[in-house]
C-alpha cells in the first residue's frame, strides 16, 4: 500500500490513485469470523483493519440490500487506506518511469523463442531479430504457458477468461470499493462517473479474450442483488481479458531450473493490487538472485515440496480460486 | 461462445447447466506410481491455446461426466462425449 502511495511522484504520472477505502462484505456468522480473523491478521501486520457491524455498514452505504433473504449482510471488514487506481495509467506511469530510468521499452514486438546454451538463457528471439541478455524475467500474465514453452518450463498454470462491466456515467453514488461476500462481484465507481464493476470468471479454459454471456448475466443478478439501485444503471462497456490461474490461487515468484531465468506468474484475477509490491519483489529476486522475504513463499516447487499456499482451501482446481 | 452443448444423453443445453472440472488430459496414475508422476498430475497443465478437452459434470441434467472437445480461442465445440467413452480411448490418445 506504501508503494501505491508514492507511486505517482515516483514515475512522474497522475495513474488517478485514490484511496477511498475498501468494504468486503459479510453474509454469515461464519463469514465474518473468518474476516475478523483476516482482519487481526492484517493488524498483526502492522496493516489498519476494522470490523464493522450491520447498522455501521448501513450508515455507510444505505443503498445496500440489508434484507436479502438468502445472503443477508451481517457486516464488513474495512481497510480504509485501500482505494482504487487507473488500471492502463499504471501500466502508461511504469512505462515512463522505466523509461525515464534508462530502460529501452519495444512496443509491438513479439517475442518467438528464447534461446539457451549450455542450459543457461542467452536471449530472446523477436520479430525484430535476436536480443541478448544476461538474466531473463517472464511476467507474461495470461500467456505464461506461451512463454513458458519457449524455455521447456512445465508450469501448474491454467489460462482463463475475465470479464469486467463499466457502466454509464453516474452522479457520484458509490464512494468505496465494494465486495460481495456471497459470490465474487466488487463495484466502485471511477471519477468519470461511471461504475466499474466484475464477478467470477466463465470457469473454461479460455484465451478468447472475450467472455461468455451468461457470465455477463450471472454477474448483473449479483450486482443487482446486493444493490438493487443497479437494476437502472445501463452498461456500457465490457472485456474479456485471460488471467494465469494457479493450482493454489497464489502467485510464483521465483527463479526456475534454468539459472538465469526468472519467473513472475499465477496472480489469477487478483494481481492489480499487487502491481507495485510484486515489481519491488520480482526485482529483488532478479538483482540478488535470492528471494524477498514477502515473496519466499511463492515458489514454483511448492507443490512438488507439499507447501502450498492454498488460502482459499480449495485444492488444485484453478477454476475455483 | 460455447453456449450451448450438445450432451451425448440430453441433446442441446445451454452451458449454465454443467459444472467444469478442468482439463481432461492428465489420466490419473497408479497409486504406486512415482512421487513425481503425480505431481504431474495434479499439478502441472499444458494450458495449451487452441484445441482443448475439458471435464464437464451435467450437474443439470443427467449429471454424466462429459468430455467437451473444444477451441480456446474460437470457442468452437467440435464435440461432446461421456468420460467412459473418453477413457476408453486413453490409451490411443498421445
Amino acid at each position: 500500500m506504501k508503494l501505491w502511495e508514492g507511486l505517482e511522484q515516483d514515475f512522474n504520472y497522475n495513474a488517478m490513485i485514490s484511496q477511498r477505502g475498501i468494504v468486503n462484505l459479510f453474509h454469515s456468522d461464519g463469514q465474518r469470523d473468518e474476516y475478523a480473523r483476516r482482519g487481526n491478521g492484517m493488524r498483526i501486520h502492522g496493516v489498519d483493519a476494522e470490523l464493522l457491524d450491520r447498522d455501521e455498514v448501513r450508515r455507510m452505504m444505505p443503498y445496500l440490500n440489508f434484507d436479502h433473504a438468502r445472503f443477508p449482510i451481517l457486516g464488513g471488514l474495512y481497510q480504509k487506506r485501500a482505494g482504487t487506481a487507473r488500471h492502463d495509467a499504471v501500466a502508461w506511469g511504469y512505462a515512463r518511469g522505466a523509461d525515464m530510468r534508462g530502460v529501452d521499452l519495444i512496443q509491438h514486438c513479439e517475442v518467438t523463442g528464447i534461446r539457451r546454451e549450455n542450459g543457461v538463457v542467452t536471449g530472446v528471439e523477436t520479430t525484430k531479430g535476436f536480443i541478448g541478455c544476461n538474466k531473463l524475467a517472464l511476467a507474461a500474465a495470461g500467456h505464461t504457458t506461451t512463454v513458458g514453452r519457449m524455455a521447456d518450463l512445465q508450469l501448474p498454470i491454467e489460462t482463463h477468461v475475465l470479464q469486467a462491466f463499466v457502466s454509464e456515467g453516474l452522479k457520484p453514488a458509490i464512494d468505496h470499493v465494494i465486495t460481495y461476500g456471497a459470490g465474487h462481484f466488487y463495484i466502485s465507481q471511477s471519477d468519470k462517473g461511471g461504475l466499474v464493476f466484475g464477478a467470477d470468471i466463465d470457469y473454461y479454459s479460455s484465451y478468447a479474450q472475450r467472455g461468455n454471456l451468461a457470465t455477463v448475466e450471472h454477474t448483473i443478478e449479483e450486482g443487482v442483488g446486493l444493490i438493487p439501485g443497479l437494476s437502472r444503471a445501463k452498461v456500457l462497456r465490457a472485456w474479456g481479458g485471460v488471467m494465469d490461474m494457479s493450482m493454489d490461487g497464489s502467485p510464483i515468484i521465483d527463479r526456475t531450473s534454468i539459472d538465469n531465468l526468472y519467473l513472475n506468474c499465477g496472480w489469477c484475477y487478483g494481481g492489480f493490487k499487487a502491481t507495485p509490491a510484486s515489481g519491488f519483489c520480482f526485482a529483488h529476486l532478479i538483482a540478488k538472485n535470492e528471494s524477498h522475504h514477502v515473496s519466499r513463499f511463492m515458489r514454483l516447487d511448492r507443490f512438488e515440496r507439499g507447501h502450498m499456499i492454498d488460502e482459499g482451501g480449495k485444492g488444485p482446481q484453478p477454476n475455483l480460486h | 461462445m460455447a453456449s450451448l452443448i450438445t450432451c451425448p444423453h440430453c441433446g442441446v443445453r445451454p452451458k449454465e447447466e454443467f459444472s467444469i472440472r478442468g482439463a481432461a488430459g492428465p489420466v490419473r496414475p497408479s497409486p504406486s506410481a512415482r512421487q513425481e508422476v503425480w505431481h504431474a498430475y495434479a499439478y502441472v497443465r499444458d494450458n495449451p491455446k487452441g484445441r482443448y478437452q475439458e471435464y464437464w459434470h451435467h450437474a443439470g441434467g443427467c449429471r454424466r461426466w462429459l468430455v467437451v472437445d473444444r477451441d480456446n480461442v474460437t470457442h468452437a465445440v467440435f464435440a461432446v462425449i461421456d468420460a467412459t467413452e473418453w477413457h476408453k480411448t486413453a490409451g490411443s490418445r498421445i
